[in-house]
């Protein structure tokens, strides 16, 4: 007992790594789906080929693979990196993780979205286009609004999937919870402890992110539900 | 009924069986296969290396009949003590930390830690000249023990899962040096063509605070016969030849040591 109350600020701290990588990554690879899922949907090979050969390889591929591809193949490319001026990035184990887990997830998110995209009920476009909209003007209104609302629930998993899957990141000497609760089992022995410790930090976490998307759903859903001030029935009569 | 008397049968005769074969016991070994020239997994997928040869030597001396299971450096005392395998042959230094959790045999082999950076850089090793350089280092090793302990405060500590992986990190730049076993980094990295511009800096380490005092076999705790007739075997390849036979395939030096 006393070794968990001695590592937890260490786990903590280590937490706070995962924490903000995954921000970052959710953040970097959503800007990067929407334009993805965007080409994915579009009818003009030239566009959507090469998306789609994207998101095959990043949801095709194991992140252990893509972590190793780009923190170890980057090493093996260090000079012409250099000449580039970009090996100062990938020399930085949290750049290589960060860019990995973004590209990751952005395959995964289009994916999403494009699923979405299509789902949108094709009356509200044709409502669209008989107000004279089509288009960019289409797509920011009316389509996208309606596929990011569609494409909620399934995101929330996908980010919690990408929260736990930074774990990762600690086989390429980064110190997040994981590679904290390794190096201090590592040392102490007391992997029940540790691993059971950082376990219940990464629970609380997952479930503070399900908290906030259950708060956006419901801000989203407001068209979906009663009105408050509803009047379902006078004196026993149903009024509708 | 009948069927349940056929079951306790068969049960009855594999137990015998199994209490007659205790000539050739069954020993499984733990091995990490990442850690060359001690213990790795060649071209085509079979496990080599000294700690290995040591490990066959000492199962035929003992009459063992012995089988290795891989398994991850940070994760072997724990696959241990939850009997994946019975003994640990995997260059496993005896420290007084790992004495806690598990027993040891005699050592069979002892030799000192150094550091290793790229050649013609001006690196001392003293707690001036680290200062802010990073330090590629296997995680869970003595060495990452002793680089905390002594260096934790003045350089950053990069652990990896294998040493390969260390020394990936070297030769990339992402790491300023290394620390690890002097003869592990002699063959396993300064002899290779991707180590060829790296050298040793500083003096040998091996204050048995950290380095302990060589590397051993590990059992589970409690176990003593089986550490019994490791330690007899150990002794007998020691006296055979056997020993240096194998010393001589892999070093040119004894590196057994005092």
């Amino acid at each position: 007992m006393e070794i968990i109350w001695q590592s937890l600020p260490r786990l903590l701290e280590g937490a706070w790594l995962t924490v903000h990588i995954t921000a970052l990554s959710v953040v970097m690879g959503l800007l990067l789906a929407v334009p993805l899922a965007l080409l994915r949907v579009s009818r003009n090979p030239l566009f959507w080929t090469p998306a789609y050969g994207y998101i095959f390889y990043f949801r095709g591929t194991p992140l252990l693979v893509q972590i190793f591809l780009i923190y170890y193949g980057s090493g093996q490319f260090q000079t012409e990196l250099d000449a580039l001026g970009l090996w100062v990035f990938f020399r930085q184990a949290y750049f290589c993780a960060a860019l990995t887990l973004t590209l990751n997830t952005a395959g995964y998110t289009a994916e999403i979205l494009r699923g979405a995209i299509q789902a949108v009920p094709h009356g509200e476009i044709e409502a669209a286009r008989a107000s004279g909209m089509s288009g960019w003007l289409l797509y920011r209104r009316i389509i996208l609004p309606k596929a990011f609302r569609l494409a909620l629930p399934a995101y929330s998993n996908e980010v919690v999937f990408l929260f736990q899957a930074t774990s990762l990141v600690s086989i390429i000497s980064l110190m997040d919870l994981t590679g904290v609760a390794r190096v201090i089992a590592a040392r102490s022995f007391a992997f029940y402890q540790l691993y059971i410790t950082a376990g219940v930090i990464y629970l609380i976490i997952t479930y503070g992110i399900l908290f906030i998307f259950k708060k956006v759903e419901f801000r989203l859903s407001g068209h979906l539900r009663d009105r408050k001030d509803t009047v379902l029935a006078v004196d026993g009569v149903p009024v509708r | 009924m009948r069927k349940l008397y056929t079951i306790i049968a068969v049960a009855l005769a594999v137990g015998l069986a199994a209490g007659a074969a205790e000539a050739g016991q069954k020993v499984r070994i733990g091995t990490e296969g990442a850690y060359p020239p001690f213990n790795s997994i060649d071209k085509d997928g079979n496990l080599v290396g000294f700690d290995v040869d040591i490990a066959k030597a000492v199962c035929a001396a003992a009459e063992f009949e012995c089988e290795f299971v891989v398994q991850d450096w940070d994760g072997i005392i724990p696959g241990l003590l939850a009997k994946k395998y019975d003994a640990v042959v995997a260059s496993m230094s005896i420290t007084p930390e790992r004495k806690q959790r598990v027993d040891f045999t005699d050592k069979y082999y002892n030799t000192p830690a150094k550091f290793v950076a790229r050649k013609g850089i001006d690196l001392q090793i003293s707690v001036d000249g680290l200062k802010g350089k990073v330090i590629a280092v296997q995680r869970a090793t003595i060495h990452e023990n002793f680089l905390r302990d002594n260096y934790g405060d003045v350089v950053t500590v990069n652990s990896y899962a294998t040493q390969d992986e260390a020394y990936l990190d070297l030769v990339s730049g992402r790491a300023d040096a290394g620390i690890a076993d002097s003869v592990a980094i002699m063959d396993g990295f300064l002899g290779t063509d991707q180590g060829k511009d790296f050298q040793f800096y500083g003096p040998d380490f091996n204050d048995p605070k950290w380095f302990g005092d060589g590397v051993g076999i590990a059992v589970r705790k409690g176990d003593d016969e089986l550490r019994e007739k490791l330690n007899a075997a150990i002794a007998q390849i020691r006296s055979d030849g056997t020993y240096e036979k194998i010393n001589a395939k892999y070093f040119d030096f004894d590196v057994y040591g005092k």
